[in-house]
């Protein structure tokens, strides 16, 4: 096992918590109601506690790697010339942390002293709250996930990653019933819930596939029995977003189309009671558009979106975007940092 | 020499800072008390991962052994096993009613993401009827949420099972 990848994959799952967990404390004060503000302040509250902890151990290796780095380092300088204490092979948000501060990593130097190319986070966690439904469906997204991941993760050999998911677990089975039963809710609602969602579903589907991609360090990891194997959570993933979306009566973007390639998103969208049909497998049928369209929701737009999904190859719904794992984010992660870094930025060590 | 038996009569006096009713040996947080020599570790575990008074509670511990003439004190925080309700002692259950908090039910029941759960009745604090309604599973902090009596028509707190 390679110390940096363990490294890395630790601050990806700390940079996943602490960015959606900012992300949803941007609501604190503006919530829609005061019960739902306070709601997902606490679900943002765990999720930062949740970083913390990763980052904290995160912090521990890298201080521990550096111990025995420094102290290898000048026992080899005596022996065989000088040779640089941060050896190659520390990974770049490991060096980068150490650049950060000149002594000792701390979970606060991961999270206020790294650039945008050193988050591992996905790219879903970074997107913008937009209205309440996009908010709730990042949310039960990830939550979804998280809900997996940290059932997976308990089992793991590293037993400081295994302890944080088993307590993680307990808080995001919380957040996992609360976001799938606003999705339903909003889904089910009103025309005006319901289109919102539907349009919130379309802009963040292509974030989705990302979260099952493995990175180089988690497909390492996954091997040594340390991270979980993200092909074996996303069957289960779609399960329960299938399940969800059936009673919210939603639609995956290009879900209609069975298409090579387009096997996960065609799976989520073919709901099982067949409410959520905009067709079978088999494609689309004039049934399936007519479904889509007598929800009232902007026709022309689902009009255009199936026409665009018939077009094999040129099919821009069920576009997997990806990247953030690897540090290419898109320009939202950008502002959340200038605005969650900028004390510490402005005012090194600041405290209070 | 001290025993172990007086530091943990001393942690008694220390309270959550959120519901202070409530010590952290009622809440069950405090795991194992440890000394050799002059050096005592008390061994903690946090509620929830993000809750706010973990890092008071650090400083009150510290503080109030400090002031006994422990100078040496090492606080050590583990997170497995995950902390339960199941550990917060039947005293600290019957403090909470008495404050107003609905105690956890005595049945553990962990939450489970099964859509629109229903949970088993929670009692009123004040009126002690079981006709309340769930407002939100989350609540002013993080280990409570927010019940309505259908009855006596105040709103109250339940530290929720966890």
């Amino acid at each position: 096992m390679s110390y940096s990848t363990r490294v890395d994959y630790t601050l990806h799952l700390a940079d996943n918590a602490l960015i959606l967990g900012h992300r949803n404390s941007e609501w604190t004060g503006h919530g829609p109601i005061l019960e739902q503000d306070i709601a997902l302040s606490n679900i943002a509250l765990d999720l930062i506690g949740q970083a913390r902890n990763f980052y904290q151990y995160a912090a521990r290796l890298i201080n521990t790697e550096r111990e025995a780095k420094s102290g290898s380092g000048m026992r080899s300088a005596a022996g065989q010339g000088a040779k640089g204490a941060a050896g190659q092979g520390m990974s770049d948000a490991a060096s980068e942390g150490m650049r950060a501060a000149e002594h000792e990593v701390s979970e606060d130097s991961l999270a206020y002293l790294r650039d945008g190319w050193d988050f591992k986070n996905c790219l879903l966690a970074e997107q913008a709250n937009g209205d309440w439904a996009r908010t709730i469906l990042r949310q039960f997204f990830i939550s979804a996930y998280q809900y997996l991941l940290y059932t997976t993760l308990r089992d793991s050999r590293d037993t400081e990653l295994a302890a944080i998911a088993e307590k993680s677990l307990k808080e995001v089975s919380y957040h996992l019933r609360w976001s799938s039963e606003w999705v339903i809710r909003l889904g089910d609602g009103t025309p005006e819930s319901s289109s919102r969602l539907q349009k919130a579903l379309d802009d963040l589907w292509k974030f989705t596939g990302e979260l099952f991609l493995p990175a180089s360090y988690e497909r390492e990891l996954a091997k040594e029995g340390i991270a979980a194997d993200l092909s074996l959570l996303k069957e289960q993933w779609e399960t329960r977003v299938r399940e969800v979306f059936a009673e919210a009566q939603l639609f995956v973007p290009g879900g209609a189309e069975a298409r090579e390639g387009g096997r996960e998103t065609r799976g989520v969208g073919s709901g099982e009671d067949g409410k959520s049909a905009g067709g079978r497998e088999g494609g689309v049928n004039s049934e399936g558009k007519g479904g889509r369209e007598t929800r009232g929701v902007g026709s022309g737009e689902d009009g255009k979106r199936a026409g665009k999904g018939a077009i094999p190859g040129t099919d821009r719904a069920t576009w997997m975007q990806m990247g953030g794992k690897e540090g290419r984010h898109t320009e939202h992660l950008g502002y959340v940092l200038a605005e969650m870094q900028f004390l510490q930025r402005a005012y090194p060590g600041c405290e209070w | 020499m001290v025993k172990e038996a007086t530091i943990w009569s001393l942690l008694e006096e220390v309270n959550d800072p959120e519901v202070p009713v409530l010590s952290i040996l009622d809440l069950g947080i405090v795991r194992d008390v440890k000394r050799e020599g002059s050096r005592v570790e008390v061994i903690i575990t946090p509620t929830y991962s993000g809750c706010p008074a973990m890092d008071v509670l650090r400083m009150n511990i510290r503080m109030l052994l400090l002031q006994h003439g422990y100078t040496e004190v090492v606080i050590t925080t583990v997170l497995s096993p995950a902390w339960t309700t199941d550990w917060m002692s039947e005293k600290g259950k019957e403090k909470l009613q008495a404050y107003g908090i609905a105690p956890p039910l005595p049945v553990q029941q962990v939450c489970h993401p099964g859509l629109f759960h229903r949970e088993e009745a929670i009692q009123c604090p004040r009126c002690h009827s079981y006709h309340t309604q769930r407002i939100s599973e989350f609540g002013s902090t993080a280990c409570k949420a927010l019940y309505r009596c259908e009855d006596c028509k105040e709103p109250f707190d339940y530290f929720k099972c966890h």
